[in-house]
């Protein structure tokens, strides 16, 4: 199968980019996605220390309040400040990104690199097994995690982290071939050097600018996940503040108030564009010849 | 080329029966049989030992597992335990519904992209190619459920155009069907879109650049006839790969559409069964899915050994 | 320069730049009919963008301005437009490219590519002949270029083709319109040497019996010496200097010329038994020197080469050098 599948993007297409205009071109992509990045981290690590309002604050008297000099960003449906919930969302969503890109990348990653430096028939079967774990998608794993153990960010975390599993293992596996077959990992091997010492010395610090990559655009379709899940209530119980679960209630009163759709829908929006633009950067960055490479 | 095919094929039957292993072993990982769940913490022994005599859970696994996965090429679902209806006919009609779904928003997905890609590659140098490139990508980033939503607010909310969800058969009111059809698809289209717009933009740019093509206008063709004749199909190989990839995302996001229009698809039909602790059913509606997406691969291998000669001489 | 009789294709104050930067300045020369003309220099000194200028198959981005007459064409090629260019292009004037493993269409069999040509010029021409008669016309082209077992090769795709091979298959499709001048960009650089050799009669050959011109761009001034009557010295994006092969390779004038030929001169080895070569490496495009481009690396350059060196002698046998050596090279 072609390489151009190895990455893959918030939405399951290869990742392609920068094949053109990147050379002696600034590297618009990497500032404006570690900007969007960085302002949703920001507004998460605030989050802890102030918020204007208890997210939790139910206030019945002030229900459905547009943006006012209390209120930035209004009031939902129960009186609670947007904006606050918004704050504590952010948290959620890049705990979710965290964990189950963590989950993700420990577990994918040796075993990528062992799937690249199996003998020939091992490498097959693998390769295979690999492919039946790749259609699972994430959020359908995470579905059957929710019927079975029922639903929680726990649950959700794990399951969308498990589903990236095979994600991580593709590309290290097609980054480890790579580097597996090049010169200096010829010499290495011919100088006794194999196994865990090989991969550890050689293969990894020559794959991780990929998985760097991988990791940043992995973490974009975590969220997309993870807002999913908490969207069909199989995420983040209420009344925790998630984004997802701030869209459910917005559907809710939607023929009342649809503008509580907005900044929660913004908020995914920004981070998904940024981890999404953060990767393309990146990879611009690191590997030129990724962009092109088919 | 047969022999390949044949190849294939027997890997699709393989993974297949693979999935159905996975999928059925991981629905009864929880100690305590399907029934205990379904019926509730309050249940007796005795109730619970009727209902397990009853659909057969008292069984070994493996047991239990033949008999399941014997049904499937049937269309044998089982029975379910909560409802204790046949979980079958459901799924099939329900698979109706979201075929239709997932067609429609394809076909969205293609209409915007195929041209939109095109252009923003053509025009990659001029600020009208950047815009468009630019508005795919942050497209990218909305998911399908929020374009739903916002749909709704506009079209269903404020200016009442169209149903802001339900369904109807195409058979009994096509153009309620029809107007039934047009968000939800639109919801999924537009993102998918977006998403399939970027990569024919990054094949056509990469397509202009090939030496084959410049090859192609050295002997008398004009740009664009080059570009069509002996481009088109080599786009067409990276393009159907991620075709491909895209029906399995759309099959997946069809979940979370449904629910956002209350379309009685295959999604509601694994929501509902998740919601209601019917193990059964959510492993009937999951296998169905999972087969579709390996089916979709298969396809796609099948596609590209006929489209790229370079691949038939693999055996 | 103004086009004689026999004239084929005259180049003249042909400039490509890319934005700001200058890629080529003032080129010029003609092709008489006939004539075989080597194109020489290192890589990066602007032969291949001197061949695509010609064909108006410039990379997105570069512009080319100047004056490029084909005979029996009027006016100015180079503001001709893609309809009227690409009616010339594989008629006229063909080309064959360095790289035969991308060149060719991987979707397309080896015999349907050839056909193609044909068929595009055909039905431009409006004269008939069924596909029939051009897979047939293909099959003569396949065995002209002395393809083994041609019948066989045109029903197969370039993969399943050597590097020779696909290269005869380019030919076949540069001569099958007869065209008056055949463009040669390295066409066996990326060839064995044993194929090398045959690429090189066979393009010859092709050349003469159809009474082309032809224009043999290659770094490789031993195969200059075997396949063309003149030779064109570029380096810098501007021709250094021109005359006759015998000539050229026995008295370079110009300092980068001589350097050129006693690199290649494997006979000719210092006190210390190296190869001579040519101090420094090729500059970036856009960061030649002013004046005379090569008087950065040049050991005879001196304050006046501040100044762009005026052409000295003839068109066809010159050299733009105010330090010029006027004796064959000593030989150690």
């Amino acid at each position: 199968m072609s390489a151009a599948r190895d990455v893959v993007d918030a939405t399951g297409a290869p990742v392609v980019a920068g094949t053109d205009e990147t050379a002696g071109v600034a590297n618009w992509s990497l500032w404006i996605g570690g900007g969007l990045v960085g302002l949703v981290v920001v507004m998460a690590l605030v989050s802890f220390a102030w918020t204007p309002y208890d997210p939790y604050f139910v206030d019945v008297t002030n229900r459905f309040g547009g943006p006012s000099p209390t209120n930035l960003l209004g009031t939902d449906q129960f009186g609670r400040d947007v904006l606050s919930r918004l704050m504590v969302g952010a948290r959620t969503t890049l705990f979710v990104g965290i964990v189950s890109v963590g989950v993700a990348g420990v577990v994918g990653t040796p075993l990528g690199i062992l799937m690249g430096m199996a003998p020939a028939w091992l490498h097959r079967i693998l390769l295979r097994a690999n492919d039946l774990l790749l259609a699972f998608p994430a959020l359908l794993l995470a579905i059957m995690f929710a019927a079975v153990f029922g639903p929680s960010t726990a649950t959700a975390m794990v399951a969308i982290g498990i589903g990236t599993i095979p994600v991580f293992a593709r590309i290290a596996r097609s980054g480890t071939v790579q580097v597996m077959s090049s010169e200096y990992v010829l010499a290495a091997r011919s100088a006794g050097r194999r196994g865990v010492r090989l991969a550890v010395r050689h293969v990894l610090p020559n794959i991780a600018s990929l998985l760097l990559v991988q990791a940043s655009v992995s973490f974009a379709i975590a969220i997309l996940a993870e807002a999913a899940l908490s969207f069909l209530q199989f995420g983040t119980p209420s009344p925790i503040p998630s984004w997802g679960l701030m869209l459910f209630q917005a559907q809710s009163v939607l023929a009342v108030n649809p503008g509580l759709t907005v900044w929660p829908g913004v908020g995914i929006a920004v981070a998904v564009l940024g981890f999404n633009l953060l990767g393309d950067g990146l990879r611009d960055r690191f590997d030129p010849r990724l962009a092109g490479h088919q | 080329m047969a022999y390949q095919l044949l190849v294939r094929t027997a890997t699709f039957v393989v993974t297949v029966v693979l999935a159905s292993v996975l999928v059925f072993g991981f629905m009864a990982i929880l100690p305590g049989s399907a029934a205990r769940v379904s019926l509730g913490v309050n249940a007796t022994p005795e109730a619970i030992a009727r209902v397990e005599a009853d659909f057969g859970v008292d069984r070994p696994l493996p047991v239990q597992y033949l008999d399941w996965a014997a049904g499937l090429p049937t269309g044998d679902f089982g029975t379910s335990y909560v409802t204790r209806r046949v979980i079958g006919p459901a799924i099939v009609d329900r698979l109706l519904v979201t075929s239709w779904l997932v067609g429609a928003s394809m076909l969205v997905a293609l209409v915007i992209a195929l041209p939109l890609g095109t252009l923003a590659a053509v025009r990659h140098q001029r600020p009208s190619g950047t815009v468009l490139a630019g508005v795919s990508q942050v497209g990218v980033a909305v998911p399908s459920f929020l374009a739903g939503l916002l749909l709704i607010a506009l079209f269903a909310v404020k200016l009442r155009w169209l149903p802001s969800g339900g369904w109807t058969p195409p058979a009994r009111d096509p153009v309620a069907f029809l107007r039934g059809l047009l968000l939800p698809s639109l919801a999924l289209g537009l993102v998918q879109g977006s998403v399939l717009a970027r990569y024919v933009r990054s094949t056509v740019l990469n397509i202009q650049r090939e030496d084959f093509i410049r090859t192609a206008r050295s002997k008398g063709l004009r740009r664009w006839q080059a570009l069509v004749r002996h481009g088109l199909r080599n786009a067409a190989i990276p393009i159907v790969t991620v075709l491909g990839l895209q029906l399995s995302v759309l099959l997946v996001g069809a979940v979370v559409v449904e629910r956002v229009f209350t379309v009685p698809g295959l999604g509601s039909l694994l929501l509902d069964g998740v919601a209601n602790r019917d193990l059964l059913l959510v492993q009937g509606v999951v296998m169905v899915l999972v087969v579709m997406i390996l089916a979709i691969n298969w396809a796609v291998d099948v596609l590209y050994t006929v489209l790229d000669p370079r691949l038939r001489a693999r055996a | 320069m103004t086009a004689g009789d026999e004239d084929r294709l005259v180049v003249d104050g042909l400039d490509v730049r890319v934005g700001p930067v200058g890629l080529l300045h003032d080129v010029g020369f003609r092709l008489r009919a006939g004539e075989r003309v080597g194109l020489i220099g290192e890589s990066g000194s602007g032969k291949s963008l001197t061949a695509l200028a010609i064909m108006g198959l410039l990379p997105e981005g570069l512009a080319a301005s100047g004056h490029v007459g084909l005979a029996g064409t009027d006016g100015n090629l180079l503001a001709a437009g893609d309809a009227r260019m690409a009616d010339l292009r594989g008629r006229r004037v063909s080309m064959v490219f360095q790289e035969p493993m991308t060149a060719l269409n991987p979707l397309m069999k080896a015999g349907d590519q050839v056909a193609e040509v044909l068929a595009i010029h055909a039905r431009r021409g409006g004269s008939g002949g069924s596909g029939r008669d051009r897979d047939r016309r293909a099959l003569d082209l396949l065995d002209a270029v002395r393809m083994h077992e041609p019948d066989l090769v045109r029903r197969r795709y370039p993969h399943q083709l050597s590097g020779g091979q696909r290269q005869r298959v380019m030919l076949a499709m540069a001569l099958a319109n007869e065209p008056d001048v055949l463009i040669c960009d390295e066409p066996t650089t990326a060839l064995d040497v044993t194929v090398q050799a045959q690429m090189l009669d066979l393009i010859v050959e092709g050349a003469r019996e159809r009474d082309a011109s032809l224009l043999f761009i290659t770094h490789d001034l031993a195969v200059v010496a075997t396949v063309c009557d003149r030779v064109l010295v570029m380096y810098g994006g501007r021709i250094v200097e021109a005359g006759p092969v015998q000539q050229l390779f026995t008295a370079p004038r110009h300092p980068y010329t001589r350097g050129l030929v006693a690199s290649s001169d494997l006979d000719a080895v210092d006190a210390a038994g190296r190869l001579p070569t040519i101090p420094g490496v090729v500059p970036a495009a856009g960061t030649f020197p002013s004046g005379c481009v090569f008087r950065t690396r040049c050991e005879r350059a001196t304050d006046a080469c501040a100044e762009p060196p005026p052409w000295t002698g003839q068109p066809d046998d010159g050299h733009a050098c105010i330090h010029p050596y006027d004796d064959a090279p000593a030989t150690p």
